[in-house]
């Protein structure tokens, strides 16, 4: 190969607006084949925009696309997909009602005399995923599946049509650790092989761990470019927010009051009716935070369900202040005081449809100030989220844009701060800063510590171990829809957590 | 198996018992049972081709509510074209594309313009019933009659069913065939597959490189062929003339037969059946005179029917998801 063979992808001078947001501002990007190329940006940066774009989904105002140092016209997908680049999105592109099949060869099915062959399409897709070892069951339907298993079939999907440039827009968000350094590995495998790989994300401990170039964007420009060997974590942080952050909280010790959420011998069902939460015990006091550490698909999901009411209880007890909240409607357990924020916050915390003042306003939409004997009072919900978009930085700071449009980290942002903006006793936080830039994240944590100052219980799902050991008081390990131990988090021991984790015993 | 019994437990109650009863009525009165039966395969006709249409639409994510005027009108120039020329095919093929065109009307407004679909149906509903009116002339016929019966040699001979299924005119066979063709068509094909996720979530097509714009047009335009069958089937095969709305709400009926039939073309067949006999039952009764005084109480069987089977049974079906909305990338 000679030294000036051309990057296999290019991108010169690319502007995209969307009405008055400038999301994309005169973008040069360079990709070479056989590289890992981490793209990092704050929430709104213009990476998503730029990397849809680059797969034909947006079309750029000015500049262009190279691939192989030809200029490309990319009309829509069909001719990324044709010049063999794969995108995993970062809002999730499936069909929920079909297979997991038909969603991974979707658009390139394999037919026998005209009809689509499933089995053979379920024997491909199983092929795949022993060939990545990111199993799945491709009969199941994709509405059925746990958030962190969409990601895979997304994974598997863009996998599949052998492409030599993939991209993936935060494909770790709903990961847990485990399953994002299984990631990681098949991404170096696949730029080992020669594949250019686009690489979103928002931990720096990831881009770290398997970048070979690194470009950072900030308001639609990029602002910086370098590689891992002459970086480090708190530059690449400074380089993407443009001021110094954080990295680790500082904080006060809880001073725990009375208990305020009790739940006693909780047994919850999942979505298949098989018994998923076989007998909780646990408590969280007024002004301390209680993490609950645990792999996905541990009964997480469940034990929050219950606890905001979107999960019928089989037995047990929830109590909030000493009245039982079990088998409540979620709008009563909300309007008693349990603020939630969801994993998926697509589904359960946002309507897409509808603008950023109305969903700041989604569980208090009929109460006073909101309406008035039934009738709505638009000024107060305008000056709610004025005041709610300042305080949590959303942008675009216009509260009448429609959530779909606003980046995936801006979305977790209203959610955040509709659920911290009013009076809770208990904030159910599962994945609160799932998407979140660093800035934000330290903001959202310096938040929940606040809270838990004034008197707030909190009980912080996460699947991130960091996040649960750098804010919880006391942790709670969760396996197989049991608590195995809960402890003070006060120089717990992180492998000792890990163990339990995976196993549900320390040895 | 049992899991597959349990899912279609009603349906098999409700054919068992519906084929019990015609067994016991079919011992006493033959002629009364197979003529009841008859007419309600013909009432169904319509209905099948119209909910064909609409499951075409629908699947694709497109709600059509204009199959009443698709029907109108093509039953309207099928009938002119048939009776200038003499030609019954012509008239057929001439009411095809005059639904196929209605349809390219429609995926105009809602998918290329991004109009509102059901705005975009009354269009067509008003759109048909002027131009059928307008250009309406009293008198004309058909010279070449209604489309002929066509008897399947020994299965015509089978007791009751035989003269139900199998002495028929050729586009009450066409729709009976055009049932499994959508089916298949919808559920086994490629083109299927694309249409299903076009119309639960069309971002997800686009982004495998299915033209979104590109399945819904076809599917309103074969959908709108098939709705042209249907006012063919009116004009030239039930009838044999044209009448000022001779649809009769009979498109809008055929969406419920949809719903009912939960967008799935099997599911269709057994609404419209249903339907069907109960106009048949309805007519049966008005003939013997039955409540002489007040027929409209009679008359009105057939929709109460269509009330409670959709009351009752439509909360548990699921449409398309991305029905109604237009679709556009950015
Ligand atoms: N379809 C759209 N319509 C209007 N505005 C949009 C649209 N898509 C993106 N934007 C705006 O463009 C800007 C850039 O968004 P983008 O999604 O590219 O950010 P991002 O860097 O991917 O952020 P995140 O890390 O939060 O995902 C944001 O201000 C967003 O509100
Ligand atoms: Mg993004």
């Amino acid at each position: 190969m000679s030294v000036a063979a051309p990057p296999a992808l290019e991108v010169l001078g690319v502007t995209k607006r969307f009405g008055d947001v400038l999301a994309n501002e005169d973008v040069d990007f360079r990709v070479e084949r056989g590289r890992v190329h981490a793209l990092l940006g704050e929430n709104g940066a213009g990476k998503s925009t730029l990397v849809n774009i680059i797969f034909g989904l947006y079309r750029a105002d000015s500049g262009e696309v190279r691939r192989n140092g030809e200029v490309v016209h990319l009309n829509g997908p069909r001719d990324a997909i044709d010049s063999r680049i794969g995108m995993v999105h970062q809002h999730f592109q499936l069909v929920p009602v079909l297979t997991v099949a038909e969603n991974v060869v979707l658009g390139n099915e394999p037919t026998r005399r005209g009809v689509v062959d499933l089995d053979e399409a379920a024997s491909v897709v199983r092929a795949l995923a022993e060939r990545f070892g990111l199993e799945i069951d491709p009969w199941a339907r994709v509405e059925d599946l746990p958030i962190g298993l969409q990601q895979r079939v997304e994974i598997l999907r863009a996998l599949f049509r052998e492409v030599d440039i993939l991209i993936l827009d935060e494909p770790t968000a709903v990961l847990t650790p485990q399953e994002t350094t299984h990631l990681l590995g098949v991404l170096r495998g696949l730029a080992d092989t020669g594949v250019a790989v686009v690489f979103i994300t928002h931990k720096l401990r990831e881009v770290m761990a398997v970048a070979d170039d690194i470009t950072v964007m900030r308001r639609g420009k990029v602002v910086g470019s370098a590689v891992p060997a002459e970086t480090d974590e708190a530059s690449l942080a400074s380089m993407m927010v443009g001021r110094s952050v954080e990295l680790s909280l500082e904080r006060t010790p809880a001073s725990p009051g009375d208990k305020v959420l009790t739940i006693v011998d909780l047994v919850v069902n999942d979505d298949r009716r098989s018994q998923s939460l076989n007998g909780i015990n646990l408590d969280v006091r007024a002004g301390e935070v209680v993490g609950v550490a645990g792999v996905e698909g541990n009964g997480q999901r469940e034990l929050v369900e219950a606890i905001t009411g979107l999960r019928g209880v089989v037995s047990g007890s929830i109590t909030l202040e000493g009245v039982e909240i079990a088998g409540m409607s979620p709008r009563q357990i909300s309007t008693m005081g349990v603020s939630h924020i969801p994993e998926d916050r697509e589904k359960f915390g946002l309507i897409g449809a509808h603008t950023v003042a109305d969903n700041m306003v989604l569980n208090r939409y009929h109460q006073p100030p909101y309406s008035r004997h039934g009738i709505r009072s638009p000024g107060a919900v305008e000056d709610n989220a004025e005041r709610l978009v300042a305080e949590f930085d959303v942008r675009p700071s216009n509260i009448g844009a429609m959530v779909a449009t606003l980046s995936g980290g801006n979305k977790q942002k209203v959610v955040a701060a509709r659920e911290f903006s009013h009076e809770a006793k208990v904030m159910v936080a599962a994945q609160p800063t799932r998407g979140i830039d660093i800035g934000n994240i330290e903001f959202i944590h310096r938040r929940l510590i606040e809270y838990r100052d004034a008197g707030m219980a909190i009980l912080l799902v996460s699947a991130e171990l960091d996040e649960v050991l750098g804010l919880a008081d006391r942790v709670a390990v969760i396996y197989g829809g049991q608590i195995v131990a809960i402890e003070s988090a006060d120089g717990i021991d992180r492998d000792r957590v890990g163990r339990l984790m995976l196993s549900g015993t320390d040895n | 198996m049992s899991d597959l019994f349990i899912r279609t437990r009603w349906w098999v109650l409700t054919i068992l018992v519906f084929v019990l009863i015609t067994m016991f009525t079919a011992e006493f009165q033959q002629a009364q049972t197979t003529a009841v039966l008859a007419s309600a395969l013909r009432q169904s006709t319509p209905l099948i081709f119209g909910a064909l249409c609409g499951v075409m639409c629908e699947r694709s994510g497109v709600v059509n509510i204009g199959i009443e005027g698709q029907m109108l009108l093509s039953a309207f120039v099928g009938f002119m074209v048939a009776s200038s020329t003499g030609s019954l095919v012509a008239g057929v093929l001439a009411g095809m594309a005059t639904g196929a065109l209605m349809g390219a009307g429609l995926a105009g407004l809602s998918v290329t313009l991004l109009g509102d679909q059901i705005i975009a149906g009354t269009v067509l509903n008003i759109a048909a019933f002027g131009i059928s009116s307008y250009f309406f002339q009293q008198g004309r016929t058909l010279p070449s009659g209604k489309t002929p019966q066509v008897s399947l040699g020994p299965l015509a001979d089978l007791p009751v069913v035989g003269r139900v299924f199998f002495i028929n005119r050729p586009l009450t066979y066409i729709s009976l065939i055009l049932i499994w063709v959508v089916w298949f068509i919808l559920f086994r094909t490629r083109w299927g597959l694309w249409t299903r996720s076009v119309g639960e979530v069309p971002s997800a097509a686009e982004t495998v490189g299915i033209s979104v714009a590109r399945v819904r047009y076809t599917n309103l335009i074969a959908g709108g062929c098939l709705a042209g069958l249907g006012g063919a089937y009116l004009s030239l095969e039930a009838v044999g003339s044209f009448e000022r709305m001779m649809t009769n709400g009979r498109g809008f009926v055929a969406l419920a037969v949809m719903i009912f039939g939960r967008w799935n073309p099997i599911g269709i067949w057994g609404a419209a059946l249903l339907f069907g006999y109960a106009s048949a039952v309805q007519t049966q009764l008005q003939f013997r005179g039955w409540l002489a005084d007040d027929p409209q109480f009679i008359g009105m069987i057939p929709y109460v029917v269509c009330i409670v089977v959709l009351a009752g049974f439509v909360g548990r079906a699921r449409p398309p998801a991305a029905i109604g909305q237009p679709y556009s990338r950015e």
